[in-house]
């Protein structure tokens, strides 16, 4: 089976964000960028496919942000290759522009499986995941918590629904998957064996085309998000907060 | 060379004479599968698998007892378990999921927290004296400090952090911090057995050190010392390096005056790994202590060569879970018990790990208010603070 993850790189929290001075863009000053966490879910759903049938897997992001040591680590996890697709267009790239240079690349390089996270922090026009299905028109399943193959040349997901609900889908191959987590959290690789890869392993370079023809977002402003309300802190003894407690959620109906 | 060079069994271990001293020394041998001594004779042997796959990698908090009492003088500690851990890493078994966590915080943000750089310096709002940073001061400096991880980012430790700037600054010390620019030393990555992360860090410190002028370092964390002093050496990155107990105690008598306000009670003060088994540092810490007015000084049980770890070492602050599921109990736990026996009413500590387990292992064990855990620097502070802002 062949495998393609794709990557993408969203701003790291770490760091509070903060609005510049046109009050219609990030401020880069501080802003790094970091691999989606369920992308990374994705990279595992792969490597685990991979650990159990044998696959191929190829690892695909786009040139900004932690790209090189995001791929290298994806190498030195278990992927057998790395591509960057770089030049990028200029300016900060749509969610829809994105998915047509990863479905340009994707027809080049095809694979039985395309799988990726469902969503990101910064998805603003649309998900990667359900975009690239419909531009490469292949079958496509969202908030997937778990893939396996079935030796048939299909594979069969859990999907994850509203109030803890799932289902198990039989999917005809090739298909995209839209992975909200893998079975296992992302594994963990020695930084000597993500440094040796850096060393050993090369990362291939694909040219960026097709994001022209999509249509894109005009951010008119943006907004920090204002505190609405605050907390409450109950003190004194535990009688009296357990009281003060049941007075408060009988008032909210949450009592009967 | 005390970085653990990948699979050192064949030969380094060759000498052991398998008479099981560390295993049975060890705080938590009693919880592994198989102790340093069936380690080393398995992994003579090249039967190591099950070991790897065991509990017994991830048990040890690197508290030095094995290596102290090892008549062989093998290194358990500095190259046994860190080897341990990378091999069964290599061999695809994943670190307990703190541990993970935390290295893969010191990977990506240079401390095991994973907070941005921006907050290395949040600490010093509150510390009520300025703190230079070095890349702003623009000229050599007498004392560079090393603030390390824990004091700059944990609330409890940041109390430490603060006090230390007050005292620098009351003694009238030339000091400067590293600030934002700052990562962690790597002493607990190191234990941890993340050898190629240990490395990245080496380089980057040894880069960020060799690129200022000062005359000494300072650090509040005995890790930090542990691996400045022992370990970077090896790797050809040699600093005049101390635990702020032998810097202060080397200005003791220009500490003396300061120090005004009295501290009456009863004080007893547990001996950390790092300074005491490994580097030998016993008197300092006591002659700071019998400094302060009004403390009277009391032993407790275990105290210098024989003292018991806090359990936090070697990657241990990430290992709670996994330890507290294998071993039924925390290290912490049994210590805070010495503490109480010594009748004193204030367990001193030289350690940013120490106070906060320490004084969530007296709630633990139902112990909460029977003893206040401060560290040495907090004391000398509060004696320096006028009475009305002694808050023991």
């Amino acid at each position: 089976m062949r495998i393609a993850v794709v990557l993408t790189m969203v701003p790291d929290l770490v760091e509070e964000l903060e609005i510049d001075a046109s009050g219609k863009a990030l401020d880069t000053q501080w802003l790094h960028y970091v691999l989606s966490e369920t992308d990374d879910h994705a990279l595992e759903q792969a490597l685990l496919l991979k650990d159990r049938h044998g696959a191929h897997v190829s690892v695909f992001a786009l040139d900004y942000g932690d790209a090189d040591q995001t791929l290298f680590t994806a190498l030195a996890k278990g992927a057998d290759e790395a591509l960057k697709i770089t030049p990028l267009p200029e300016g900060v790239l749509g969610r829809r522009e994105a998915a047509a240079i990863f479905a340009d690349v994707l027809r080049a390089h095809p694979a039985d499986l395309i799988l990726t996270g469902v969503q990101a922090i910064n998805d603003l026009d649309g998900h990667l995941a359900g975009l690239l299905g419909g531009l490469l028109n292949l079958p496509f399943v969202g908030v997937t918590r778990s893939v396996e193959a079935t030796g048939e040349g299909g594979i069969i997901v859990q999907k994850e629904y509203p109030g803890g609900a799932a289902a198990e889908i039989s999917v005809p191959l090739p298909a995209v998957i839209g992975v909200i987590s893998a079975p296992q959290p992302p594994r963990y690789v020695p930084v000597a064996r993500i440094r040796e890869a850096m060393k050993t392993r090369s990362i291939d370079t694909v040219a960026a085309s097709g994001a022209a023809a999509q249509p894109v977002p005009t951010i008119l402003r943006m907004y920090k998000p204002q505190a609405a309300g605050q907390a409450t802190m109950i003190t004194g003894a535990p009688e009296h907060v357990a009281r003060e407690l049941a007075a408060i959620l009988e008032s909210r109906g949450l009592l009967r | 060379m005390l970085s653990a060079p990948p699979r050192p069994w064949q030969h380094e271990f060759y000498p052991c004479i398998q008479c099981g001293m560390c295993g049975g020394s060890c705080p938590l041998g009693h919880a592994m599968d198989y102790t340093p001594r069936r380690v080393i004779h398995l992994a003579r042997e090249g039967l190591l698998d099950d070991v790897l796959r065991s509990t017994t990698p991830w048990l040890c908090v690197s508290c030095y007892t094995c290596t102290a009492r090892c008549p062989g003088d093998l290194k358990i500690t500095d190259v046994l378990f860190p080897a341990l851990r990378d091999a069964a890493m290599a061999a695809g078994v994943q670190p307990p999921p703190e541990m993970k966590k935390a290295l893969d915080n010191t990977y990506r943000y240079g401390n095991p927290f994973g907070e941005g750089v921006r907050k290395r310096l949040e600490w010093t709002r509150a510390a009520g004296v300025p703190v230079p940073v070095i890349s702003q001061v623009k000229r050599p400096v007498d004392v560079l400090w090393i603030v390390e991880c824990y004091p700059s980012f944990h609330p409890r430790n940041q109390r430490q952090a603060q006090a230390l700037a007050r005292l620098l600054h009351a003694l009238g010390v030339d000091f400067a911090v590293l600030g934002p620019e700052e990562h962690c030393i790597g002493d607990c990555e190191r234990l941890a057995g993340e050898h190629g992360l240990f490395e990245s860090l080496v380089e980057y410190n040894a880069g960020l050190l060799d690129r200022y002028e000062y005359g000494e370092i300072v650090t509040g964390d005995p890790h930090a010392m542990n691996s400045l002093k022992r370990v970077y050496p090896g790797l050809g990155h040699r600093y005049p390096v101390s635990h702020y107990v032998e810097f202060l105690a080397r200005r003791l008598e220009a500490l003396r005056p300061l120090l005004r306000t009295p501290i009456n009670a009863k004080v007893t003060y547990h001996d950390n790994c790092c300074l005491g088994r490994i580097c030998g540092i016993y008197d300092a810490p006591r002659n700071l202590l019998r400094a302060i007015p009004g403390v009277t000084f009391v032993e407790m049980p275990f105290s210098r060569e024989i003292s018991l770890c806090c359990g936090g070492g070697g990657g241990g602050m990430w290992l709670d879970t996994m330890i507290w599921q294998t071993a039924h109990e925390r290290l912490s736990d049994r210590r805070i018990a010495h503490a109480l026996a010594s009748g004193a009413e204030i367990l001193a500590v030289s350690c940013p790990f120490e106070t906060s387990r320490f004084e969530d292992a007296l709630k633990s064990t139902g112990n909460e208010g029977r003893l206040v855990v401060r560290d040495i620097l907090e004391l000398l502070d509060e004696s320096m603070a006028p009475a009305s802002e002694v808050h023991t």
